[in-house]
C-alpha cells in the first residue's frame, strides 16, 4: 500500500463504510428508527441537511431557544394523515408546516418555531420522503418558521401509511391581543378570506382519480402574514379560525357553541370556486362541510367589517375574501343560512363523515 | 355551474312563490308527496317551504334508497366481509345504516372487514380485476335509477370471465312503495294523510318514463308531476300540482322533460330485464315485506349471485318499538311527531330508517329545518 493510500485510507473507509444514503432507490427500512447508525445517517443526511437551522444544528434532544419577552406563548400541535401524500398544490410536507404555523396564527401569536416527529413505514421510498423533506423545508423557509427539533420512528409494513407526520408549534402573542372562539358577539360580522373547499376536493378528486375537466388544486398556506396585514387594519378583530377539516360549517358551529351565540349567512356570498362547487355537486357534497387548508374565518366588529375586508383583499391569500353573515343572539347557539333561494336552513355540524350520496 | 344555478335563481323563486300564493285557494289545505329522497333534500337544503303558503303541506315519502334498506340486508353485507372474508365495496351512504349487534357497514370495517366506498359499478369490477385471489362483492342498492349500472356491472363481469365477482342485489321499485303508500294494511293501521298528489322522482324517471305513474293518477286519482331536483323544479311541480287539484284532474305531467319522456330509456329498460328478475318479496325498511317490490338476479347470471354463491340466509330485524318511521314515511306523522326524534334517535346515532341517510326525512329535518321547532 502506498504512503498515499495510507494517508486517504481514513477516508476512503469511512466513505466506504456509511454509504450516503440512497435517496434514488433507497426505502425506509426498520434501521432507520433503531436509534442506531442508520437513523443518525438519516436525520444527518435529510432532515438535518433541509431542514437546517441553528437550533436543529446544536443535535440534541431538544431545541434550546431563546425565551421570548413579554407575552404569552402559544403552543399548537397537529398529525397529519392525508392520503394521497402528494396532491396539486402541495403534499403532507408543506401541509404539515402550514397547518400547525396557522393554528399558532390563529391565536393571535406570531409563530416563532416548530417541532416535527415522522412515522415512517418500513418500505416507503426514500426518494418520495427527501421530497416530503424538501418541501416542509421551502415551507418552513419561506414562512420563516424553523423546525427546530424532531423525532423519527420506523414501524413495520403494513402498520403506517408511508409517512405520518406530527408538528408542533410556538408563537408569541403580544401583551394586550386576546383572540379565542370565545369572542364572538352579537352584532359582529363573520368574514373568510377567499373559496372554501379547495383543499378537501383536490385531495378527492385525487385520492378517487375523479379526473375533473378543470383540476382543483390545495389552497394550502401559512396565514400569518395575511393575519399580520388584518392585525395593521386596526380592525378589532375578536376570533380567528382556520376551517380545516370539516369545513367552514363545522369551525362555524363550533365558535357559536363556544361563544354562546347564533349565526346567520348569506349563501350567496360565500365564495365558492366554481370548479369545486361542481365537484361538490356532482358528488353530493356541501362544500361547506369540505376541508380548507390555506383560508381563515375572522369574525369582528361591526363597524371595522369594511376595513377588515379591504385589508384582507389587498393581500395575495386574501384576495377573494368577503363578508359571509353575522353573528347574534340565539340560545340555541343554531348558525342559519338564508340560501341564495330566498329560504332558511341550518348548517348544521357535521355528522360523522360526509359522504358522497347513491343517486 | 352552466344549466344548475339557473335552477336555483331566488327571484325567479320569489316570482314563482308569489304564483303558488296566488293559485293556491286559501280556502282549501294542499298535501303533497315527495316520493323521492333527492326532493326531500332540496327542499330542506334550499328552504323552499319557507316559501310556500301555510296551506301547502309537502309529506316527505319513503323514497330514499339508503333509509329504506332493511337491517337483515345490511346484516347479511356485513356477514359477507367479516365471516366469509371477501372484498365488500357499496356506495358511499350505505355505510353508516345502522345493522344489528350496534354495527355498521362502517364499525365493521374497523373490526377487520375488507369494506371499501365506490363510485359506480365499474369501480367495482376493477376492484375484482386488481384483486384475483380475493371474492369481490358489491352490495347493490337503490330505486331504478342505480339499476341499469349494476346491470352492466354483472354483464361486463361475465364479458371478462370473472370467477371472483358476485352481487348482493337489494333494488327496490318505486311503483310498488307508491302502492303501499296508498293501499297496505299499515293505511288501516295508522291511518293515511289526505294526500292530493304526488312530486314524481326524476332520475327514475329517466329509466322508466312517466308512463307507470298513469295507474296511480287513473286508479287513484292523484296527480303526478314528474319533477327535477333543483330547488326551481320543484315549486313549479307544486304550482302545477295545484293547478291539477284546483280543476279536478289528475293526471301525468312532466316538468322534468328536459330529461324524461314517457317511454323512459329503452336500451336501460332492456338490458334491466335481461339481468334481473322480480322478487316476490322483498322486505323494506319501515314500510314491511311488500309483494313484487324488489328484483333480483336471474338464473342464467346465478354465478355472479352473492346470494346463491354464498351461504347467506335472511334474517328480518324489527327496527326500535318506539321508531316511528313507518307512519312517518308515509306521511302520517311527522318528524318532530316521534319520540325518538332529535333525542334517542340523532344523525350521530341514527335508530330508525329516516334518519340514516341525509336524504331520509329525520335527517332533512334535524339537519336542516329544526330551528322551527324550537
Amino acid at each position: 500500500m502506498s504512503d498515499d493510500a495510507l494517508k486517504t485510507g481514513a477516508t476512503a473507509i469511512r466513505k466506504g463504510y456509511v454509504r450516503p444514503l440512497d435517496i434514488k432507490h433507497g426505502r425506509v427500512d426498520m434501521a432507520h428508527g433503531s436509534g442506531g447508525r442508520a437513523m443518525a445517517q438519516l436525520i444527518e443526511e435529510l432532515f438535518a441537511r433541509y431542514l437546517d437551522n441553528e437550533y436543529l444544528a446544536q443535535g440534541d434532544d431538544g431545541a434550546l431557544l431563546p425565551a421570548p419577552g413579554a407575552g404569552r406563548l402559544v403552543m399548537a400541535t397537529d398529525s397529519h394523515v392525508v392520503s394521497p401524500l402528494f396532491f396539486p398544490g402541495g403534499d403532507i410536507g408543506c401541509l404539515s408546516v402550514h397547518g400547525t404555523i396557522n393554528d399558532v396564527a390563529m391565536m393571535g401569536a406570531t409563530p416563532l418555531w416548530l417541532s416535527a416527529a415522522f412515522i415512517l413505514e418500513e418500505g416507503f421510498k426514500l426518494a418520495d420522503l427527501a421530497r416530503i423533506v424538501r418541501s416542509m423545508a421551502e415551507a418552513a423557509k419561506a414562512a420563516g418558521v424553523p423546525v427546530v427539533t424532531g423525532d423519527t420512528k420506523v414501524v413495520e409494513r403494513g402498520k403506517g401509511d408511508g409517512v405520518f407526520i406530527t408538528t408542533t408549534g410556538v408563537g408569541l402573542v403580544p401583551p394586550g391581543r386576546e383572540l379565542s372562539g370565545r369572542q364572538a358577539r352579537p352584532g359582529d360580522a363573520i368574514l373568510v378570506s377567499g373559496t372554501l373547499g379547495d383543499h378537501g376536493m383536490a385531495i378527492m378528486a385525487e385520492r378517487e382519480s375523479l379526473g375533473f375537466e378543470s383540476p382543483i388544486v390545495s389552497d394550502t398556506a401559512a396565514l400569518h402574514g395575511l393575519i399580520a396585514a388584518m392585525r395593521d387594519s386596526g380592525a378589532d378583530i375578536h376570533v380567528l379560525r382556520d376551517p380545516t377539516r370539516g369545513g367552514l360549517a363545522t369551525t362555524l358551529n363550533e365558535i357559536a357553541k363556544q361563544s354562546g351565540v347564533g349565526m346567520m349567512l348569506q349563501e350567496k356570498a360565500l365564495p365558492i370556486n366554481p370548479a369545486v362547487a361542481a365537484a361538490c355537486e356532482f358528488l353530493g357534497l356541501d362544500p361547506l362541510y369540505v376541508a380548507n387548508e390555506g383560508k381563515l374565518v375572522a369574525i369582528c366588529a361591526e363597524r371595522d367589517a369594511g376595513k377588515l375586508l379591504a385589508a384582507m383583499r389587498a393581500h395575495p391569500l386574501g384576495a377573494a375574501a368577503a363578508i359571509v353573515g353575522r353573528v347574534h343572539e340565539d340560545g340555541h347557539h343554531f348558525v342559519q343560512m338564508t340560501t341564495g333561494f330566498g329560504g332558511k336552513r341550518i348548517v348544521d355540524w357535521l355528522s360523522g363523515e360526509q359522504l358522497p350520496r347513491i343517486c | 355551474m352552466k344549466y344548475i344555478d339557473e335552477f336555483r335563481d331566488g327571484e325567479v323563486a320569489s316570482g314563482l312563490a308569489a304564483a303558488i300564493r296566488r293559485e293556491a285557494r286559501p280556502e282549501r289545505r294542499y298535501h303533497f308527496m315527495e316520493f323521492c329522497g333527492g326532493h326531500t333534500h332540496a327542499i330542506s337544503r334550499y328552504g323552499v317551504s319557507d316559501l310556500l303558503p301555510d296551506n301547502v303541506r309537502m309529506i316527505h315519502g319513503p323514497g330514499c334508497p339508503v333509509c329504506v334498506l332493511p337491517i337483515g340486508r345490511v346484516d347479511q353485507a356485513i356477514r359477507l366481509a367479516l365471516e366469509e372474508g371477501v372484498l365488500l365495496c357499496t356506495y358511499g351512504d350505505c355505510l353508516r345504516v345502522p345493522a344489528s349487534d350496534g354495527l355498521s357497514l362502517m364499525k365493521a370495517k374497523a373490526k377487520g372487514g375488507d369494506i371499501r366506498m365506490v363510485y359506480s359499478t365499474a369501480d367495482a369490477v376493477a376492484l375484482a380485476e386488481k384483486n384475483p385471489d380475493k371474492q369481490v362483492v358489491f352490495f347493490a342498492i337503490g330505486f331504478e335509477t342505480t339499476t341499469p349500472p349494476t346491470a352492466v356491472a354483472i354483464k361486463q363481469a361475465a364479458a371478462l370471465g370473472l370467477k371472483n365477482f358476485s352481487v348482493l342485489c337489494c333494488h327496490v321499485l318505486t311503483p310498488s312503495a307508491i302502492s303501499s303508500i296508498l293501499e297496505s294494511p299499515e293505511v288501516r293501521q295508522w291511518g293515511t294523510v289526505p294526500l292530493d298528489g304526488f312530486v314524481g322522482p326524476a332520475h327514475v324517471s329517466t329509466i322508466i318514463g312517466s308512463r307507470p305513474y298513469e295507474f296511480f293518477a287513473e286508479e287513484y286519482r292523484k296527480p303526478v308531476v314528474i319533477a327535477g331536483f333543483e330547488p326551481l323544479d320543484v315549486m313549479q311541480a307544486i304550482r302545477m300540482l295545484i293547478r291539477q287539484v284546483n280543476e279536478g284532474r289528475a293526471e301525468v305531467e312532466n316538468e322534468f322533460s328536459r330529461a324524461v319522456d314517457r317511454d323512459g330509456n329503452k336500451k336501460a329498460q332492456n338490458l334491466v330485464a335481461e339481468v334481473f328478475e322480480l322478487r316476490k318479496h322483498f322486505e323494506w325498511r319501515g314500510l314491511n315485506v311488500l309483494p313484487y317490490s324488489a328484483l333480483r338476479i336471474r338464473s342464467q347470471f346465478a354465478e355472479f349471485d352473492a346470494e346463491k354463491r354464498f351461504p347467506l340466509d335472511y334474517r328480518p330485524v324489527p327496527d326500535h318499538q318506539a321508531c316511528e318511521c313507518g307512519a312517518i314515511l308515509r306521511g302520517v306523522k311527522r318528524p318532530q311527531d316521534c319520540k325518538l326524534f332529535g333525542s334517542v334517535c340523532t344523525p350521530e346515532n341514527p335508530i330508525g330508517s329516516c334518519m340514516v341517510s341525509s336524504e331520509g326525512a329525520c335527517a332533512a329535518h334535524y339537519t336542516y329545518g329544526r330551528y322551527k321547532d324550537v
